[in-house]
C-alpha cells in the first residue's frame, strides 16, 4: 500500500461518508422551516410539533454532517499539499467564502434554533430556522464552486508555477456548478422527502399519531414528487453537458469504448477493462445519441479515442479512468432514482384518491426505500470523482502530483484507520438515536436542551 | 498597508476571536466531569455553552479557511507537517462536536457519562494542542527550501511547546471556570469560581515561564513590541486573578480575555513577516509574501472578508445578548 493509494481512500471513505449526512440537512432543514412557517401562520400546534419531531431528528443528523465536514476542510492540506499550493489561489477561496458567508450562519442560528424556543418571538424564531436552511445550501453551493473548479477549470492562469485566479466570476459562473449545484441541493431534497415519507409510512402502517404523520407524509409527498422529477431533468441536462465538458468521465460512465454514430446504450455489460472490450452487453440502439443530442443519431467519442486525443495534448500516459467502478456507479445511481421516481408517483396517485393508509404494501415499501437516496446520492458522487482521474484538476494537475511529499505512509495509514474506526462507531451512535427517535413519534417531550432561566443576572454583578 | 500584511492580521483575527470564544467553551468542556456532579448539573454547565460552542468553532474553520485562501503555502506546510498532531486534534473534535448533541437524547447513566468524558477529552485535547502548535510556529520546524517539513511529530515537542500547550490548556480552563461562575446560577457558580482560582495560581507560573522561555527560545523579543504585548499578557492574567479573587467575575473574564488577544497578538507579531519559521535556515522561512496567493485573489478577499466580517461580528453579539441570563436548574427540560 503506498501513500497516494492510502490517501485517496482517506478522500473517498470522508467524502462518502460526510455525504451520508449533508443530503439530508439540505432539505430536511427546509421541511423543517415550512413546518414552523405554517404553525406560525395558522396557529396549529401539529405543525409546532411537526417542526420538533423533525427538528431533532434533522440535529442529529446535523451534528454528524458538520463534525465530519472539518476533516473536509483540513484533509486538502494534511494529505494533499500538492494539490493545496498549486491551486491554493483559487480553490481556497470558496472555502473561506463558505465559512464566511454560510458556514457562521448555519451554527450561529441553529444555536438560537434549539434554545430559543421561549427567548425569541415566534416569527423571529421560524426565520432562524429559515436561516440555517438558507445557509446550509449557500454552504453547499461554494463546497460545489470549488469542486467544480476540480471537473471544469475556469478563471484562472498559469503563473509562477501554479494555477492563480484571474476572474472570480467565472468560477461562480461556472458552467459546471450550474448544473453540479441544482442537481445535489434537489437530490439533498429527495433525500428529506423519502426520509419524512419512510418514517411517517412506519407509523401510519402502525396507525399511531394518524394525524401527525398523515400531514407529514404529504408535506415530504409534495416535495419529493417536485424534487425527484427535477433531479432527472437536471440530471439529464447535466449528462449532455458533461460529454463535452469531461468526455472521458461520460465515455467511462458507458463503458463505451469505440466510438459509434449512432451511438448505443449499454444498459448492462460485462467490462474487461484489461483487454479494453465488452461482453455479454445488453444495449439500446441509439439510445445514447438520444440521450446525448436528443436525437437518435450524433457521434458520441469513445474511450479509445479520447484517450488518444489526450496523449497529443498532454503527452504520454494513461488517462482512463477505472471504467467498472464508474459504469455501474451511474447505473445504481439512475436506477435508484427511477425507482424512487415510480413510488413518489404511485404515492401521489395513491394520496389523490385517498387510498394511501389502506395501502399496507406502499407504506412498507416506503418505508424501505429511505436507502434509496443514500445509495442514489454516493453513487452519484462515486461517478463524479472516480471518472474525473487520473486528474484531480481536469486536464492541469494529476493525483499523484498533488500528495503531500512531507507526510510518511504511516501517517496516513494511522489517520485512516483512526477516521474509519471513529466514523464506524459514531455511525451506529447516530442510527441508533434516529431509529429510537423516528419510532418514539412526536409525544415524548422533544426538546431537552432547553435552558432553563432562573433570575435576572446581568453579567457584570 | 499591503493586502498580505493586511491578511495576515486577518488571521491573526481570526485566531484571536477563536481563542478568546473557543477558549472558554475548552475550558467549561474540561471542567465539565468535574464540576458537575449530578446530570442536572452537567446539563446546566453544558447550556451554558450550548447555544454558541458551534459558532465559536467556526472561528477556527474560518481561520483555516482563510489561510488556504491568502496563504495556500503556509496552509500546505503547516497541515501536511503537523500532520498527526492536527489528526488527534480532528479526532477530538470529532468526537466532542457529536457529544454535545448526542449526550441527553439517552437516559442512561452509562451513556451519558459516556458523552460527558468524551467533552472532557474533546475539549482537552485541542485546547493542548493549539498551545504547542502556536508556539511550534514562532519558534521554528524544519522547513526545507521546497516549503516542506521535514521533521517528524516529535520535533514538535519540546519544553518550550510543552510548556506553551500547558499554559494554553490553564488559560483556558481559567477562562471557561470565569464564564461558567458568571453563567450560571446556585451552588455551582461558587465552586466554578474555585475552580477558577486554583486554575489562576497555576496559570501564572506557567504563563511565566512560557514568557521566559519565549524570550531564550525564540527571537520574539527582538521586537521590542511583542516582547511588550507578551509582557501585557502575564499582567493581564494576574489582573484577572485579582479580580476573580475580589469577587467581580465579568472584570475577570474582560482580563483574561486580554491575556489570550495579548498572547496571540505576541505570537503574531513576533512571526510578521513570516508565518512559519524554519530552525534549517532563516532564508526557508515561509512569509507572509511568499506563501500568498496573488495580488488579485488577495483583493476579492478582502472585499469578501471586509464586508462579511462585520456581519457576523453584528449576530453572533447579538445570539450573546440573547443568551446573556444565568442558567439555572429549574425549567431545565429534559
Amino acid at each position: 500500500m503506498d501513500q497516494l493509494l492510502l490517501a485517496r481512500w482517506q478522500f473517498g471513505i470522508t467524502t462518502v461518508y460526510h455525504f451520508l449526512f449533508v443530503p439530508l440537512t439540505l432539505g430536511l432543514s427546509i421541511l423543517v422551516a415550512i413546518m414552523e412557517t405554517i404553525y406560525v401562520r395558522t396557529g396549529n400546534e401539529t405543525y409546532q410539533k411537526m417542526a420538533k419531531f423533525w427538528g431533532k431528528l434533522f440535529l442529529i443528523n446535523f451534528a454528524m454532517g458538520v463534525v465530519t465536514g472539518i476533516v473536509q476542510e483540513f484533509q486538502f492540506g494534511m494529505n494533499w499539499s500538492g494539490y493545496s499550493r498549486f491551486v491554493g489561489d483559487i480553490f481556497g477561496a470558496p472555502l473561506a467564502v463558505e465559512a464566511l458567508a454560510a458556514f457562521f450562519i448555519e451554527s450561529t442560528f441553529i444555536g438560537l434554533w434549539i434554545f430559543g424556543w421561549d427567548k425569541l418571538s415566534k416569527t423571529v424564531h421560524a426565520a432562524t430556522i429559515w436561516l440555517v436552511a438558507f445557509a446550509t445550501n449557500l454552504s453547499a453551493f461554494w463546497i460545489l464552486v470549488a469542486n467544480s473548479f476540480m471537473q471544469a477549470p475556469v478563471g484562472y492562469v498559469l503563473r509562477n508555477g501554479r494555477a492563480e485566479m484571474t476572474e472570480f466570476f467565472a468560477l461562480l459562473s461556472n458552467r459546471h456548478v450550474w448544473y453540479q449545484f441544482p442537481h445535489t441541493v434537489l437530490s439533498g431534497f429527495t433525500t428529506a422527502a423519502f426520509f419524512v415519507m419512510g418514517i411517517s409510512a412506519y407509523h401510519l402502517m402502525r396507525k399511531n399519531y394518524s394525524d401527525f404523520f398523515r400531514r407529514s407524509f404529504r408535506l415530504g409527498l409534495i416535495f419529493g414528487v417536485a424534487s425527484i422529477l427535477l433531479v432527472s431533468a437536471v440530471g439529464h441536462f447535466q449528462g449532455q453537458y458533461l460529454t463535452q465538458a469531461q468526455p472521458m468521465k461520460m465515455a467511462a460512465a458507458e463503458a463505451l469504448w469505440e466510438s459509434a454514430d449512432p451511438a448505443p446504450l449499454a444498459v448492462l455489460a460485462i467490462i474487461d477493462e484489461q483487454n479494453q472490450t465488452n461482453s455479454a452487453e445488453i444495449q439500446l440502439p441509439g439510445l445514447l445519441s438520444f440521450l446525448t443530442y436528443n436525437k437518435f443519431s450524433g457521434e458520441v467519442k469513445g474511450i479509445k479515442e479520447i484517450q488518444a486525443e489526450y496523449e497529443t495534448e498532454y503527452g504520454p500516459g494513461n488517462y482512463i479512468p477505472p471504467v467498472v467502478p464508474v459504469f455501474w456507479s451511474f447505473r445504481i445511481m439512475v436506477l435508484a432514482g427511477v425507482l424512487m421516481a415510480i413510488l413518489a408517483l404511485y404515492g401521489l396517485y395513491l394520496q389523490q384518491t385517498g387510498q394511501l393508509e389502506n395501502k399496507q404494501g406502499f407504506l412498507k415499501a416506503m418505508l424501505w426505500a429511505i436507502p434509496l437516496p443514500y445509495i442514489a446520492n454516493t453513487g452519484g458522487w462515486l461517478m463524479a470523482e472516480i471518472g474525473r482521474q487520473p486528474w484531480i484538476v481536469q486536464g492541469l494537475q494529476r493525483v499523484e502530483e498533488a500528495i503531500s511529499p512531507a507526510v510518511s505512509t504511516g501517517a496516513v495509514l494511522t489517520s485512516l484507520l483512526g477516521f474509519t474506526l471513529l466514523y464506524g462507531v459514531l455511525a451506529v451512535a447516530d442510527v441508533y438515536l434516529l431509529s429510537k427517535y423516528a419510532k418514539q413519534g412526536p409525544e415524548e417531550k422533544i426538546l431537552d436542551d432547553r435552558v432553563g432561566t432562573s433570575k435576572e443576572v446581568s453579567l457584570w454583578t | 498597508m499591503d493586502l498580505n500584511t493586511i491578511w495576515f492580521s486577518l488571521v491573526a483575527v481570526l485566531f484571536t476571536g477563536f481563542f478568546f470564544l473557543e477558549g472558554f467553551d475548552y475550558g467549561v468542556g474540561i471542567l465539565l466531569p468535574f464540576l458537575g456532579k449530578n446530570d442536572t448539573e452537567r446539563r446546566m454547565i453544558i447550556n451554558t455553552i450550548g447555544p454558541v460552542w458551534d459558532g465559536n468553532e467556526v472561528w477556527m474553520l474560518t481561520a483555516g479557511g482563510a489561510m488556504f485562501a491568502a496563504f495556500p503555502n503556509w496552509y500546505a506546510t503547516l497541515f501536511s507537517g503537523f500532520y498527526l498532531a492536527l489528526f488527534l486534534m480532528l479526532a477530538a473534535l470529532i468526537v466532542r462536536g457529536v457529544a454535545f448533541e448526542f449526550r441527553s437524547k439517552d437516559p442512561s447513566p452509562a451513556w451519558r457519562n459516556m458523552w460527558d468524558w468524551a467533552i472532557f477529552a474533546g475539549s482537552l485535547l485541542p485546547a493542548l494542542l493549539w498551545g504547542v502548535a502556536m508556539t511550534n510556529l514562532l519558534q521554528g520546524v524544519p522547513i526545507d527550501a521546497q516549503m516542506e517539513y521535514v521533521g517528524s511529530f516529535w520535533n514538535l515537542l519540546s519544553p518550550y511547546t510543552l510548556v506553551g500547550g500547558i499554559a494554553g490548556l490553564l488559560v483556558f480552563i481559567l477562562h471557561g471556570a470565569i464564564f461558567l461562575s458568571l453563567k450560571i446560577d446556585g451552588e455551582i457558580m461558587e465552586r466554578a469560581r474555585q475552580k477558577a482560582l486554583a486554575a489562576g495560581v497555576l496559570a501564572i507560573p506557567a504563563v511565566l515561564l512560557l514568557a521566559v522561555l519565549s524570550y531564550t527560545q525564540t527571537d520574539l523579543f527582538a521586537k521590542a513590541g511583542a516582547g511588550a504585548v507578551l509582557i501585557g499578557s502575564l499582567m493581564a492574567l494576574v489582573a484577572a486573578y485579582l479580580l476573580l479573587s475580589r469577587g467581580k467575575p465579568g472584570w475577570a473574564l474582560v482580563a483574561n480575555g486580554l491575556t489570550i488577544v495579548c498572547y496571540i497578538a505576541a505570537i503574531f507579531w513576533g512571526l510578521f513577516p513570516r508565518v512559519m519559521v524554519s530552525s534549517l535556515n532563516p532564508d526557508w522561512s515561509l512569509t507572509i509574501y511568499n506563501a500568498s496567493s496573488s495580488p488579485y485573489t488577495l483583493k476579492v478577499m478582502t472585499i469578501v472578508a471586509l464586508t462579511l466580517v462585520p456581519i457576523v461580528l453584528a449576530y453572533q453579539a447579538w445570539t450573546y445578548w440573547i443568551f446573556r441570563r444565568r442558567v439555572g436548574p429549574k425549567n431545565l427540560e429534559y
